[in-house]
């Protein structure tokens, strides 16, 4: 088994390195065969592992509390060894693991064989790149997934976002995208600084950075280090998982082509946070400060976004606040208590969230490049494949019974109930506005009349077959993916996913009496279906926007990115001309050219001394001599 | 007589041969200061080797060779350094028909 296991991050890697080194000169089939395939094969070896995760480790009794088993450690070689400090390079394989390996591994493939297909006009050696590129993806986001430590997990939480900067910018020719690149790896990295500090703490406070011994020593800890610890690592899942307030970079990163988008900024990367949270569970629900905070800046997000996407006119753009909405619900259960509320929402979000961007790919391939809705229309009568895959999405994402998406959010929202009632409000709302925006944009593309070009009326057709049958697969996953988790009161014992998930993360403890639950979610259904409705009679035809002042506020991003620029990019920029002209040109170049200076004035004074005067010379040697004589007699003791 | 006078008329010597040597121009001139620098210092040795001689004779016979053996020494850089020194001042004025010493600040290019 051991040796099964470094395969599954080990196989996209070298796909990484042929489809990278061999992209001038293998031809665009087999990098797409290798690109795929790698994630196929790590995909069959993850099913494996899930299949006899029951024999890596043993099962939790029913209570759902966590007892901290050893879980199956695997240990492949000491990677950094100071004194008192060993940080080895090991996986852990458990059932949390096991359930991300699936999703990264599974969806990955999906998206890898969509890509062969919408990147299919790229020149040959970008094309490998494109593949080198995502196959990277693939292996830091495993290493991240199954990392035994802080360590191992932060190595892939960078590399992810290094594969993250290059796929935003891959069409590097256009300086907007490398500008949305640059961005999006720079808050990146200002999560991972609190990250980093979270980690550096952890190895003062507990000696150790491997999760089981920290989590041991979670008694050892003071209230002051716990909250701090887990505020940084928040830190850090903020600026991965795009909350407030490092969440700007993630609609730029749609500068990206479309499977990236499906890929990185909604099934994996920004799922990233969510993992380290989750698996750091004991952690944080030893901080009960810190977790309100989560659960407030969750609920703060999703409504921010959700209210943003309302009134989005590009595609992608609406998909993407979508995504940070979505992820904000993940916050506020993780913030709640509900871990397996929040990884249950990652899995189902994995599904509808790969489907809809896949989609939009294939609506923006048929109409040849555009992605403003408001050009579109009408295409369900031209693509029924993608529609009703689109339709399906929305259905999940909306959180229509029985779709997926129901028995997560439901999840989600009960945990935040039984938290805060206010904050399970503003989930309620951000439902609400959720199903609106979402179907807005499915009748705005896909009802009504065509409103592009006749040259793209032309040319508007379904997809081909490698990109459809992905759609269809995540169809059918957003479908049937919530019956893992059917809440008690509906199926008695269907809560399949948190049993499975007890070893790890504790299942929530039920607060709310049955009646309630079930008030709860007819409630969220009842207010869904009424939202859809009047998307409905709103959209079906389109009709301009009415310019409203709250119109123009969501429209424009709450005027965010205007902000962070007044406030912080435009200083920094100040203080680095600053420091370019006047501290390096004025200050260090006058001091390193006045020495050159100096010597160049000793030297021109020093000249004078060579005169030709056979006089001077000599009267210089008498001067000499006295004062020799001088030092020898008089001077010397 | 006294150590003393030898002393004084020594450092006058050798005063005005280092004076010659600074002001003189002409190069003949200057190598006879040298040469009275050089007599001065002979005559030192020679007036010391005497006082020492006079101090120890009673014991050893030889004493206060060693200042004589020098100047012996004296003479003979002093007779090598003139015997240069006047080829150089030949050629000298074979190339500038003169021996003002101030023309030779040809080293200053």
């Amino acid at each position: 088994m051991k040796n099964l296991i470094f395969l599954i991050p080990l196989l996209p890697f070298i796909g990484f390195l042929v489809n990278g080194l061999g992209r001038k000169s293998l031809s665009k089939g087999l990098v797409g065969v290798i690109g795929s395939g790698t994630v196929l094969a790590s995909f069959i070896i993850s099913l494996i592992v899930f299949l006899r995760i029951d024999h890596l480790i043993e099962p939790a009794a029913a209570t759902g509390n966590v007892r901290i088993l050893p879980p199956y450690i695997f240990h492949y070689f000491d990677f950094i060894n100071i004194s008192s400090l060993k940080i080895p390079f090991s996986f852990q394989i458990d059932q949390l693991t096991s359930l991300f390996l699936l999703i990264i591994t599974g969806v990955g493939f999906l998206i890898h064989v969509y890509s062969t297909a919408y990147m299919h006009e790229e020149k040959r050696e970008h094309f490998g790149r494109y593949f080198a590129y995502l196959n990277l993806f693939v292996f830091s986001m495993l290493l991240l997934v199954m990392g035994a430590n802080y360590v191992i997990l932060f190595i892939g939480w960078e590399g992810v976002g290094l594969c993250s900067y290059l796929l935003i910018g891959y069409w590097f020719k256009n300086i907007d995208y490398t500008k949305a690149a640059k961005k999006a790896f720079v808050m990146n990295r200002i999560g991972d600084l609190g990250f980093l500090l979270a980690i550096f703490w952890i190895i003062t406070k507990t000696g150790s950075v491997g999760y089981d011994e920290v989590f041991h020593a979670v008694g050892r800890l003071s209230q002051q280090d716990l909250i701090g610890i887990t505020l940084l690592l928040f830190v850090g899942a903020a600026g991965k998982s795009a909350q407030i307030p490092l969440y700007t970079w993630l609609p730029d990163a749609m500068a990206g082509p479309t499977p990236v988008s499906a890929l990185i900024h909604a099934a994996t990367m920004v799922t990233a946070g969510i993992y380290m949270i989750a698996r750091s569970n004991i952690l944080y629900s030893a901080a009960p400060l810190t977790l309100n905070i989560v659960a407030i800046v969750g609920a703060a997000t999703a409504l921010l976004a959700a209210t943003i996407a309302l009134r989005q006119n590009d595609i992608k753009k609406v998909l993407a606040y979508s995504t940070v909405s979505q992820l904000g619900y993940m916050f506020l259960a993780l913030g709640s208590g509900a871990y397996v509320a929040a990884v249950f929402h990652v899995m189902t979000h994995a599904f509808f969230k790969a489907l809809l961007f896949l989609g939009s790919g294939s609506v923006i391939h048929a109409m040849s490049g555009q992605q403003d809705i408001r050009f579109m229309g009408g295409l369900r009568g031209k693509m029924k494949i993608t529609y009703i895959t689109f339709f399906l999405g929305c259905l999940a994402i909306a959180g229509i019974p029985p779709f997926s998406g129901f028995f997560s959010k439901d999840a989600v929202l009960l945990g935040a109930f039984a938290h805060n009632k206010v904050l399970w409000g503003i989930g309620l709302i951000t439902a609400a506005l959720t199903a609106f925006y979402m179907f807005r944009l499915l009748f705005i593309t896909f009802f009504g009349s065509f409103r592009g070009t006749e040259e793209q009326r032309h040319h508007v057709h379904e997809s081909p077959a490698a990109m459809t049958v992905p759609l269809i697969v995540l169809a059918i996953l957003s479908v049937v993916g919530g019956f893992v988790g059917v809440p008690d009161v509906i199926a008695h014992g269907g809560e399949k996913l948190a049993e499975f998930l007890s070893p790890v993360v504790p299942a929530s403890e039920h607060l709310v009496s049955k009646g309630t639950e079930l008030t709860l979610m007819g409630l969220t259904t009842a207010v869904a279906v009424i939202a859809v409705l009047a998307a409905w009679m709103r959209y079906r035809n389109y009709r301009e926007e009415k310019q409203t002042a709250l119109g123009r506020l969501f429209e424009n991003k709450w005027y965010v990115d205007e902000l962070y620029d007044a406030v912080i990019v435009r200083p920094v920029n100040r203080l680095g001309s600053f420091a370019g002209n006047i501290l390096e040109r004025k200050g260090i170049d006058a001091l390193v050219n006045g020495v050159g200076r100096l010597v160049n004035y000793g030297g021109r004074q020093l000249r004078w001394l060579q005169s030709g005067q056979v006089g001077s010379y000599v009267l210089l040697m008498v001067i000499s001599m006295v004062i020799l004589f001088l030092l020898q007699f008089f001077v010397r003791k | 007589m006294p150590i003393n006078y030898y002393i004084f008329l020594s450092i006058a010597l050798f005063v005005i041969g280092i004076i010659g040597v600074l002001t003189r121009r002409n190069a003949i001139i200057i190598f006879m200061c040298i040469e009275l620098m050089l007599n001065a210092v002979n005559l030192l040795l020679v007036a010391f080797s005497k006082m020492h001689h006079l101090a120890r004779a009673a014991q050893d016979a030889t004493a206060g060779s060693d200042g004589q053996l020098f100047v012996f020494f004296i003479m003979v850089v002093a007779a090598a350094e003139v015997s240069v020194g006047l080829a150089i001042i030949v050629m000298l004025y074979r190339n500038t028909h003169s021996v003002d010493v101030n023309f030779l600040n040809r080293l200053k290019h």
